[in-house]
């Protein structure tokens, strides 16, 4: 036994609830150690317990690190002994460079003066190590986020990093970036660095880690070492939703009737750069009753297509057909793609799907006003009853429909963006990226909200970068990359390999 | 056959749940409670140093109402504005322009005041409309755009007023500033009927208590649906004690009121664009509109909010509203000048920040507003009647801005 880090009976309590009952954890010099629990059950709190966010004397237990007690008084305390924390919510700037992100907080030079010649040189090495061709000069902007998340890490090698904490590092990756991720952190642990990581992806957890602990409900349940037993998916479920989830996706059987929706020789150019196409003549049908999924890789125009089709929310002169039930529709604007019965469900529910500071009510009836209004003026109690409506039926766990959004877990928001397009009542109903970065437990819950949809002759089109999800609920599956649907497979008759295959194949007849 | 009792025990994580909420719901009514104390203290404060309690004289809070005529009404656009999630620096300007306009075309044009007030609320619209653009559509940020429209206005009042006071104008003008709603007891018969300590004007009085009585009705009612609704509003206690306050001093002004000329025709204008404004933003679906689209504009559009028009209306208010208070002022001066406005954006901005608004956007009442108006207003005031020199009274004000803003985003980081 040589634990680098341990924390005992960690205690944090916040007013009214008690976020983590004596929790343990003991990470071992040189391992990587996976935290694994739902959503809300207290990861990413015992991860600022130990950061020091929440500081010294706010909670009650005891941090061991490197066989002293520490008492983190703030993040930089914890930085200063090396460990770094690399949040779900990359905190890069933008607009300055790599370099320049790389070194912030501790430039090199003197006097306030910033040495460039080694700021750019240690960039340099920097990028190598974490498989970045990159100049340091390039701007954070133009690169894409699987490298933003390689910088991220670069920057906690150039603090020093003993103990890298990655919070959820590959939710917002498609799979090879997720893939070389998690190769670079298998690297850096055959060079001996501790790491812990957070993660909702079960099979990359499975893949890489050497200890889980299991949290629920704010106490930890188990540490499963992965090199005693053979290790699963299903064996890491059980322990954190205290049961064997038999299904990962509900049964799926639905009438599929006659076609309802489609769109026919779509093209979109990008906004800013007039003349380039990011979607290139996609045609796309939808039947009551059934599920489309769009499979491909990050950046292949998946979001671009619906945001377009859903009232020219993205892109520029954008041309195509749109037909619902055999009638031409205008989706010139967002209002008229709402009341053509469309409904578009963001990839970011945080920044694009919900009014944060606005409570569950309010967020769910946003879209469809005239639902609880007449004449321009708000039924309260009209709207109240709409609101507990859903959250009885969605199962949003939350005290009140008086609960702001922000202090909701993620899949609880993703519940309410869900009423929210639900209560719209639409015919087409559009999700993107639906699961990203929720539990398992709500997960099979919105796969079982998208079914009923579905048997109500609705139609449903899912764009995921999680293959099994799309294998796991659609009844059909388009495949698109670089603006194109390349191909069409029955779900039946698909699998992972096989999108990825037709994916490889239009590179391959490429080059 | 017995019946069971529907023996339901809450578990405790749903009670905790639900003091969670109620520990909120708490939170957020302690802002109110605090600007409406802190109303109160210096109210309080201001009674005792004045010499002879001058501060709550009939005259003077007859006077307090005239003079923060403008503030209230401009504030109640801006907190629109502010909610949004943008800002309006021009409006001070636009009140000069607007007076300056109007009292040439009173006065040289010999044009009669009730086309003028038309045209005069028709030019603030028009450059709200101007402003809104763009700030809408072109997307410029708000700040420059009212920036430049604050030069713009401000030099245009010059111009056309040359250093000039423009007036007198006609009564009828002066009397939306400056004029009082008839009384009963102004009718010679009736104030010959009644004994002398009766002369007071009674009208004022009794929509004094009229007004109070219904808002206590209203907020009772309100209370009852949402316990119905099953949901927790504040302790009944709390509701009562809170309307009582506002009670007393609605009747307590309604009474200063009637011991002087009766009720000032400006504040019942005041008072109306208040219950109007109030409703809009928490009734009507525009209203709540502009603050999804204060809170998250890009989730607001992918709602089917029209946010560019919306952003672009709630410019148009408030130049209307600052069209409004443009013709207020003059009236009150009873001429035009050319610093008529002058720093006005400012008192106004405050007395949204006083009144909660948050600067992000997305929250703010129009009661807290009007509180904070009211608040800069008896400020203003009693440093005045105290003698204290403007400049200090600036500092003051300043400090205090900073105090309320303060205490807000402190509460707001703490939980």
């Amino acid at each position: 036994m040589n634990a680098i880090l341990e924390m005992r009976g960690i205690t944090k309590r916040f007013p009214g609830v008690i976020a983590l009952r004596d929790v343990n954890l003991a990470v071992e010099q040189g391992e990587i150690h996976a935290i694994c629990g739902e959503n809300g059950a207290g990861k990413s709190t015992l991860m600022k317990v130990l950061s020091g966010v929440y500081a010294h004397g706010s909670y009650e237990g005891q941090i061991v690190y490197k066989g002293e007690e520490r008492t983190f008084a703030s993040i930089r305390d914890s930085e200063h002994l090396g460990i770094i924390i690399i949040h779900q919510e990359l905190a890069l700037a933008p607009l300055l460079s790599i370099a320049e992100n790389l070194f912030l907080g501790n430039e090199p030079g003197k006097y306030g003066v910033i040495d460039w010649s080694t700021s750019f040189r240690r960039a340099k090495e920097l990028l190598k190590t974490v498989g970045l061709k990159e100049s340091p000069s390039t701007l954070i902007t133009n690169i894409g986020v699987g490298k933003q998340q390689l910088v991220e890490i670069a920057k906690a090698l150039a603090k020093k990093v003993q103990l890298l904490i990655l919070d959820e590092p590959t939710a917002s990756l498609n799979e090879a970036d997720s893939a070389a991720l998690l190769n670079l952190l298998l690297e850096f642990k055959s060079q001996g660095m501790t790491s812990i990581i957070i993660s909702h992806k079960l099979n990359e957890i499975a893949k890489v880690a050497d200890k889980i602990t299991v949290i629920r409900d704010g106490s930890t349940v188990e540490t499963i070492d992965c090199h005693a037993e053979p290790i699963s998916e299903g064996r890491i479920i059980r322990g954190m939703v205290g049961r064997e989830m038999a299904e990962r996706y509900p049964p799926r059987d639905v009438e599929i009737g006659a076609e309802l929706f489609s769109i026919e020789n779509w093209r979109v150019e990008h906004p800013q750069h007039a003349g380039r196409e990011v979607v290139k003549g996609v045609n796309l049908h939808v039947r009551r009753g059934e599920v489309v999924g769009i499979a491909g890789l990050m950046g292949a125009g998946r979001t671009e297509l619906a945001m377009s089709v859903f009232g020219r929310a993205y892109g520029r002169n954008i041309r195509g057909k749109a037909q619902l039930d055999g009638k031409t529709l205008d989706l010139s604007t967002i209002e008229k793609a709402i009341n053509a019965g469309l409904a578009y469900v963001t990839e970011d529910r945080k920044t694009l799907g919900l009014i944060l500071s606005e409570d569950i009510k309010r967020n769910i009836t946003l879209a469809n006003l005239n639902g609880v209004s007449t004449s321009g003026v708000i039924d309260d109690a009209r709207e109240a009853n709409v609101a507990q409506q859903y959250r009885t039926a969605l199962r949003i766990r939350t005290p009140s429909i008086h609960q702001r959004a922000m202090n909701l877990s993620g899949g609880n928001q993703q519940k309410v963006v869900l009423s929210k397009w639900l209560f719209a009542e639409p015919q087409v109903l559009i999700l993107d990226e639906p699961t990203r970065g929720i539990d398992v437990g709500a997960k099979y819950e919105i796969y079982g909200i998208v079914n009923d949809l579905a048997s109500q002759g609705k139609g449903v089109i899912v764009i995921s970068s999680e293959m099994a999800e799309l294998l796991g609920i659609c009844d059909r599956i388009y495949v698109m990359n670089e603006g194109k649907f390349i191909d069409e497979m029955p779900a039946k008759e698909a699998s992972q390999e096989k999108i990825m295959a037709s994916i490889m194949r239009q590179y391959g007849a490429q080059s | 056959m017995s019946v069971q009792p529907n023996a339901v025990s809450s578990s405790p994580s749903t009670s905790n749940s639900a003091n969670e909420m109620r520990a909120q719901l708490w939170k957020d009514n302690l802002r109110d409670y605090g600007l409406l104390g802190s109303l109160l203290l210096i109210v309080l404060f201001f009674y005792v140093i004045t010499e002879d309690h001058t501060s709550v004289s009939p005259v003077n809070v007859t006077n307090l109402v005239m003079q923060n005529s403008y503030v209230v009404i401009m504030a109640l656009g801006m907190l629109l504005v502010i909610v949004a999630g943008h800002i309006d620096l021009s409006i001070g300007a636009i009140v000069g322009f607007v007076g300056g306009v109007a009292g040439s075309l009173m006065v040289y044009e010999k044009m009669p005041y009730p086309i003028v007030i038309v045209i005069a609320l028709v030019i603030g619209a028009a450059i709200g409309a101007a402003q809104g653009y763009l700030v809408a559509y072109a997307k410029i940020p708000a700040f420059i755009v009212t920036l430049g429209g604050m030069l713009i206005f401000r030099g245009l009042t010059g111009n056309l007023l040359l250093g000039q006071f423009v007036g007198p104008f006609a009564r009828g003008f002066q009397n939306i500033a400056s004029g009082f709603i008839p009384d009963i007891t102004d009718i010679s018969a009736v104030q010959g009927a009644l004994p002398e300590w009766a002369h007071i004007k009674w009208l004022s009085l009794i929509i004094g208590i009229a007004g109070a009585l219904i808002m206590f009705v209203m907020a009772l009612r309100r209370w009852l649906s949402a316990r119905a609704e099953g949901m927790d509003p504040e302790p009944l206690a709390l509701l009562i004690f809170k309307n009582l306050i506002f009670a007393v001093i609605i009747i307590g002004i309604a009474w200063d009121l009637s011991l002087y000329k009766g009720l000032p025709v400006i504040l019942v204008i005041m008072a109306a664009l208040a219950l109007f404004y109030g409703f809009l933003t928490t009734r009507s679906v525009a209203g709540r509109r502009i603050y999804a689209l204060g809170g998250n504009r890009l989730a607001a559009q992918l709602s089917g909010v029209k946010t560019e028009r919306l952003t672009f209306l709630t410019f148009v208010n408030m130049g209307l509203l600052a069209g409004l208070a443009g013709l207020v002022v003059a009236a009150r001066l009873n001429s035009a000048t050319p610093s008529a406005g002058n720093s006005f954006e400012l008192d106004v901005i405050a007395a949204c920040f006083i009144g909660g608004v948050s600067a992000s956007g997305g929250v703010g009442k129009v009661m807290n507003v009007v509180i904070g108006a009211l608040f800069m207003g008896v400020m203003n005031n009693g440093m005045s009647l105290i003698g204290l020199g403007i400049f200090w009274q600036q500092v003051v004000k300043g400090l205090v801005l900073l105090a309320a803003v303060y205490v807000d985003v402190y509460q707001k980081n703490k939980g």
